[in-house]
């Protein structure tokens, strides 16, 4: 479970997030939603240590994250899986070498347990075969899918994922939704979801945040979404519904 | 003010980069390849540019020295001396500067763009370390050595133009360098070269470490690589110089 506890940040004395907190339970697809410039990749990047808040806390199973010392933040990454915008994938490396990487540096399998496990990835994300293409050679949908498994090829605890339907097709971005849903559910991880795609929200949503102005408007249900009479997040929906 | 600024970052770079690196046995597969490419890879330029420079270093000295009273072994030493003093160290460097100082700077900033640092630093990885270090390694073990072959290239460029114009034999040149030689001045030139070699990679990776932006600033990043490198090259050049020879 991840705590946030009262998070601001400040950029330059621009307050840009104002005082979050909500709660992402294990085996749940949390997603946090909200227009561009919001404050949802602040608030990621902060819950994940790429920005330290102003003040508040992030609150991993009881560990507060930007009080930890090196060697305990280097423990939490390691129960860490992110899922980027971009895919960040190493392009100088061959999809297997980029699932690969984080086994590599974190633990002692051997070459041929390395391979095993990078092949148990491939299957979940179901891209098995492409092990020896670069990221340029597959399309931006595989790309997302290897970025998964990279993700997962430890065992990790916490998912987060930036804008993962971004730059995608209707149909793989259902593909990606479905994916992500099934991983969380079956290794119980507590997957966050930065999306203004209202869509990933109805289909996958079981616990949604929505974010404007830097501030936590409403938080409930995909079910309970539509009921709502937050005028800003029906706002959200039915600027989505033109778009 | 600002260059302060700049120089403190820098240093925060290095100390960020040089404290707990991750798997050893990682760090020494990535020095082996980056060896490979700066080194194999640069290696071509480098000989290009040594035997051109050896061979016009004779021409001059000779058109300069068109004196009964000189012998010709005299052109040999000096071209020999001078090439190992300064041409083959600092010039070469200036190219390396430009060819791996811009590569270097233009891969860590597009890897800073495309949020693959922020990847590493999520799997909790050392990321100045893991992209920087094997890169500084590899340069400081491989520059010296291509230092090593231009210096030799030189003589052989001086020895082929001067056979080739008629101005001295290639015994001439040979007795020339060796009379003339002094184990300390190639002890300098190593120095030298690895001074620059660390300037290179350092102030690049570090150029490229701190790009933001996209496509745009990569390109920035990776010119300031280029042009920092330069300035410290020949500002150390001096500095160097002064305070050995």
């Amino acid at each position: 479970m991840i705590e946030l506890v009262d998070i601001h940040k400040s950029f330059d004395g621009v307050e840009v997030l104002k005082g979050i907190s909500t709660r992402f339970e294990p085996g749940q697809t949390n997603l946090i939603i909200g227009a561009s410039g919001g404050g949802k990749s602040v608030l990621m990047k902060s819950m994940v240590g790429l920005l330290t808040p102003t003040s508040g806390k992030v609150v991993y199973d009881g560990r507060n994250f930007h009080s930890l010392d090196y060697k305990e933040i280097r423990h939490v990454r390691r129960e860490i899986g992110m899922l980027f915008q971009g895919n960040a994938l190493f392009d100088s490396y061959t999809v297997e070498e980029n699932i690969e990487f984080p086994l590599k540096m974190f633990t002692d399998m051997t070459k041929a347990e390395r391979v095993d496990r990078v092949n148990f990835c491939l299957e979940q994300v179901h891209l098995e075969g492409i092990n020896a293409k670069y990221p340029a050679e597959i399309s931006g949908g595989m790309k997302k899918r290897v970025g998964i498994a990279r993700a997962i090829a430890l065992d990790i605890k916490y998912l987060f994922c930036d804008e993962p339907n971004s730059g995608l097709d209707p149909i793989t971005s259902r593909v990606i939704d479905e994916l992500l849903r099934e991983i969380t559910y079956e290794f119980n991880m507590t997957t966050i979801i930065n999306t203004h795609d209202m869509k990933t929200v109805f289909d996958i949503g079981d616990h949604v945040v929505f974010i404007y102005e830097g501030k936590k408007w409403w938080e409930g249900k995909k079910e309970d979404v539509r009921k709502s009479d937050n005028k800003e997040l029906k706002a959200f929906i039915n600027a989505s519904y033109f778009e | 003010m600002q260059i302060f600024n700049h120089f403190g970052s820098y240093l925060l770079f290095l100390r960020r980069m040089i404290s707990r690196p991750e798997k050893l046995s990682v760090y020494w597969e990535r020095t082996l390849l980056e060896m490979k490419n700066i080194g194999a890879g640069s290696l071509a330029i480098v000989a290009i540019i040594a035997v051109f420079q050896g061979a016009v270093t004779t021409l001059q000295i000779a058109y300069q020295l068109v004196s009964p009273l000189v012998a010709n072994p005299v052109i040999g030493s000096i071209v020999s001396d001078s090439s190992m003093l300064e041409l083959a160290p600092t010039i070469t460097c200036l190219v390396l500067a430009g060819k791996v100082g811009s590569h270097i700077a233009s891969e860590i900033g597009t890897m800073k763009v495309s949020e693959q640092i922020d990847a590493l630093d999520i799997m909790g990885i050392n990321a100045p370390a893991f992209v920087a270090l094997p890169k500084i390694i590899a340069g400081v073990i491989m520059v010296p050595c291509l230092i090593i072959i231009s210096i030799f290239l030189s003589n052989l460029g001086g020895i082929l133009a001067g056979h080739a114009s008629g101005i001295l034999t290639p015994d001439e040149f040979i007795q020339g360098a060796r009379e003339s030689f002094l184990p300390f001045n190639l002890a300098f030139s190593l120095i030298k070269a690895f001074v620059y070699a660390f300037i290179i990679t350092s102030v690049s990776s570090f150029h490229g470490y701190k790009t933001e932006g996209g496509a745009l600033e990569v390109g920035h990043s990776s010119t300031r690589a280029v042009v920092y490198s330069a300035v410290l090259i020949l500002f150390s050049d001096y500095l160097l110089t002064q305070l050995l020879l």
